[in-house]
């Protein structure tokens, strides 16, 4: 039988890329050699249409049974090489990359080691690939609905998308209210449009859509099930009011006697104990927040109760937990504002005057807690404020990477200042990236509006005045790096651009929902450039900032793509799924369920009857943990046995 | 002639795997001798594909995988670090150094990281010298 393997080795140059670290004729001269290779050639592009076609016309004129591929890594061609090996008649299995771009002619700085170093390579897949066995993939139907979690602009915008399809969406949002991020900000640069007007529409569709059931005050606490069929268990909190019977009058917050500070308003305002985020929620029915109200503190007042017209409040709500089951996944779960107070020299929490962008934002807002008046904390207008640019960004102690928004919106502060008061506006930035559609031309703009632009970083905020006209003042020091020399700025104000950072929960999400993080925290996309929506788990998709710092348009351009791939797979209706899955060899099996105990899916069950383990092929993943510790060597694992294993190392070692 | 080792790598398919792609997409150079196997989880290598491995020549085993908690498949991580702590110890009585078969973490985005621990894990084996499996016996 092993006389009949024939063998096709498909050495690739990709360019210069490989052939120009490594001898590729060199290479391809020794896969000849090799036992049970039939033929090997070299070609400049081996996944191009002449370099498949080579593939296709070899396996056919030459009676080919197995074909090994020695190009980039399997995690950017196999698919495409399995469907060219498919196409010429035989099994897609039959297939073997070896890796000699990434993981040899990239990395390696010697061509020699790097020649022998990718012989070797082809020596190991040639020698497993022998081994292969064809598989089956199989077909199961995708559940038409899907969960979106998170309800900002990129949850809004996919959920919004996918629902217009007329198919089912869940969209989970863990505060009273939709909106996210993006109804906290005042105007959106470059165009000045209220960032309000233009997402309360969109709130209020998501709230009436026929499609979309929204999940508000819920947080996702399972997931179960596979591709195209998650079963998700997702906890409603109790918001201590009934929604079927609240008409959102606001009597019960007008009249709770409690005030804390409102997150929507980032502290700079109150709230009630019971109360709507703001105004325009969506959904329009309070909530109860336990750790500060009366009632739940100390057992009286319940004056709520006693003012709702509609008997709406439910002391003795619980939390609820329920089951629904979707196809796909969206994460949209946003991104948390850096705080500044561990940089003291900053002086945030500590001078009066020094804040956050999230403050001014909500400080300049018409809606917001002065009125839209932007003042001190004396009730004045400042004559002067400084623009600190990339706080907690770009800096090694906190956040290395750029986080891509703040240069656009300090330039909005600017312009909103000019437009509101005479103040002098200083920007303290280290490089201006004025990157999007129409904001290189808006940072002119604020340069004619008589901006002072410093080109340098904030070293330190202080109220020690040097001299009189620093008196009373903030002064910021900074070194103007484009005339050399120190500066001393006297100001009024001074407001931090603070970085954005992933969620706290951002490591819970990601093991909850199986995906990984990249080294910043932010959600890891299947492919930087090529698939930034997808990750390694096939069904669930990544939108907005979850996924790394990014602006609104980008935001939903992004989320659009996430709607649109989970909208392909409902139209598709079915999904191949993973045929390398474990299978066990029932007349060796000793029934002893070792396998059944290490199985983080609980795809083994035990055969009582016959006195051996099966492994359900829906539930298994193939990862091959039970392979490993099957102790009669039962168990094998589908595309990864032992034999081609074994093999493998045989043939790199040769 | 100095000693080149030979060295097998086995990786994981989610995390490992794709640190060394992004390691050579971003050009990181590391040493020739460290040679990778894919598997689909580090929680799938058995003792007896490192033993196989330093049955045949290799040198020294290097085993990645996700890091804690990051697992593609939620545990297979942790069944391979019981796996190689008892094969460690098996080692020794066969007379083999137990730092020849070593255990790290690499995640996908830690293209650097990947080099780093193959470049460490070839200087090891260097000042260890040659596996003389056949030499004892």
């Amino acid at each position: 039988m092993k006389n009949d393997i024939k063998i096709g080795v498909y050495v690739c140059n990709c360019g210069s890329n490989i052939a120009g670290s490594l001898d590729t004729a060199a290479v391809t001269e020794y896969a000849q050699t090799l036992d049970g290779v039939t033929i090997a050639r070299n070609y400049v592009f081996m996944c191009s249409d002449p370099g498949q076609e080579l593939i296709r016309n070899d396996i056919r004129e030459l009676g080919l049974n197995r074909v090994v591929v020695a190009a980039c890594s399997p995690i950017m061609h196999e698919a495409t090489f399995r469907r060219v090996v498919g196409e010429a008649g035989i099994n897609p299995y039959l297939l073997e990359i070896a890796n000699i771009r990434e993981h040899c002619s990239w990395i390696t700085e010697d061509k020699g080691e790097a020649t022998a170093k990718a012989k070797a390579l082809i020596a190991a897949a040639v020698s497993r690939v022998r081994h292969h066995q064809p598989l089956e993939t199989r077909k199961v139907a995708i559940n038409p609905k899907t969960l979106v979690v998170g309800g900002g602009i990129a949850g809004i915008q996919a959920a919004l998308e996918i629902a217009d399809s007329g198919h089912r969406v869940y969209l989970v949002e863990k505060t009273p209210s939709i909106g996210g991020r993006m109804i906290q900000l005042d105007k959106t640069f470059p165009t000045l449009d209220c960032s309000a007007c233009i997402l309360t529409p969109k709130m209020t569709q998501v709230g009436s859509h026929p499609f979309i059931e929204l999940l508000s005050y819920s947080e996702v606490a399972e997931v179960s099930g596979y591709f195209g069929n998650f079963k998700v268990k997702v906890r409603q909190k109790a918001r201590y009011v009934d929604a079927e019977k609240c008409n959102g009058c606001g009597l019960c917050q007008e009249k709770c006697p409690i005030k804390t500070p409102s997150e929507f308003e980032a502290g700079m305002g109150p709230r009630k104990a019971i109360y709507t985020p703001f105004a325009q929620a969506v959904p329009n029915t309070p909530v109860i927040d336990t750790e500060h109200c009366t009632y739940f503190l100390k057992g009286k007042c319940r004056l709520c109760e006693q003012v709702c017209p509609r008997q709406a409040i439910a002391f003795d709500q619980e939390d609820e937990i329920t089951e629904i089951e979707v196809g796909s996944i969206i994460l949209a779960t946003g991104y948390e504002v850096f705080d500044p107070s561990p940089i003291s020299l900053y002086g945030y929490g500590q001078l009066d005057n020094v804040i956050t962008s999230l403050e001014f934002e909500r400080l300049v807002n018409s809606a917001g807690p002065t009125g839209g008046e932007i003042k001190l904390k004396d009730g004045s207008a400042p004559q002067s404020v400084a623009i600190v640019h990339c706080v907690g960004s770009r800096d090694q102690n906190y956040h290395e990477y750029c986080s891509r928004v703040c240069c656009m919106y300090a330039l909005k502060y600017a312009h909103l200042i000019k437009e509101k008061l005479s103040a002098d506006v200083y920007e303290y930035y280290i490089d201006m990236r004025c990157f999007g559609k129409g904001y290189e031309e808006f940072y002119k703009r604020l340069s004619d509006e008589g901006v002072s632009f410093i080109r340098g970083k904030v070293g330190r905020v202080t109220d020690e005045a040097e001299s009189p006209e620093e008196k009373g003042k903030l002064v910021v020091v900074a070194e103007d790096t484009l005339i050399g020399a120190m500066t001393r700025v006297p100001v009024d104000m001074v407001i931090l651009c603070t970085a954005l950072e992933p969620s706290p929960d951002a490591e819970e999400t990601a093991r909850r929902f199986n995906i990984s993080r990249s080294a910043d925290g932010f959600f890891l996309e299947k492919h930087p450039k090529l698939d930034p929506v997808a990750t390694t788990t096939d069904g669930v998709f990544i939108a907005g900032c979850a996924q790394g710092p990014k602006d609104i348009p980008d935001t939903v351009a992004q989320a659009s793509a996430a709607a649109a791939r989970v909208l392909a797979l409902i139209s598709r209706g079915e999904v191949e799924v993973e045929a390398m899955t474990a299978c066990v060899n029932e007349d060796l099996c000793c029934g002893c369920r070792t396998c059944a105990a290490l199985c983080p899916y609980s795809a083994i069950t035990f055969d009582a009857e016959k006195g051996v383990s099966n492994v359900n092929d829906v539930l298994c993943k193939g990862c091959g943990t039970c392979v490993a510790a099957c102790p009669s060597g039962a168990i094998s694992a589908r595309h990864f046995t032992n034999e081609q294993i074994m093999a493998e190392i045989e043939g790199l070692l040769r | 002639m100095s000693f080149e080792p030979r060295i097998v790598a086995f990786l994981c398919n989610w995390c490992s795997y794709r640190g060394a792609d992004l390691a050579g997409t971003s050009r990181i150079k590391s040493a020739a001798s460290v040679k990778p196997i894919r598997v689909m989880c580090s929680g799938r290598v058995e003792p007896t594909m490192v033993l196989k491995a330093l049955q045949e020549g290799a040198d020294g085993v290097l085993v990645l995988g996700c890091h804690p908690g990051d697992c593609h498949y939620h545990s297979g991580n942790y069944k391979t670090r019981r796996r190689l702590l008892m094969l460690g110890n098996m080692l020794e009585q066969l007379g083999i150094e137990k730092e020849r078969v070593r255990l790290e973490w690499v995640s996908a985005s830690e293209g650097s990281r990947f080099a780093q621990v193959v470049n460490e894990m070839a200087e090891q084996i260097k000042e260890l010298g040659p596996l003389a499996l056949n030499a004892s016996s």
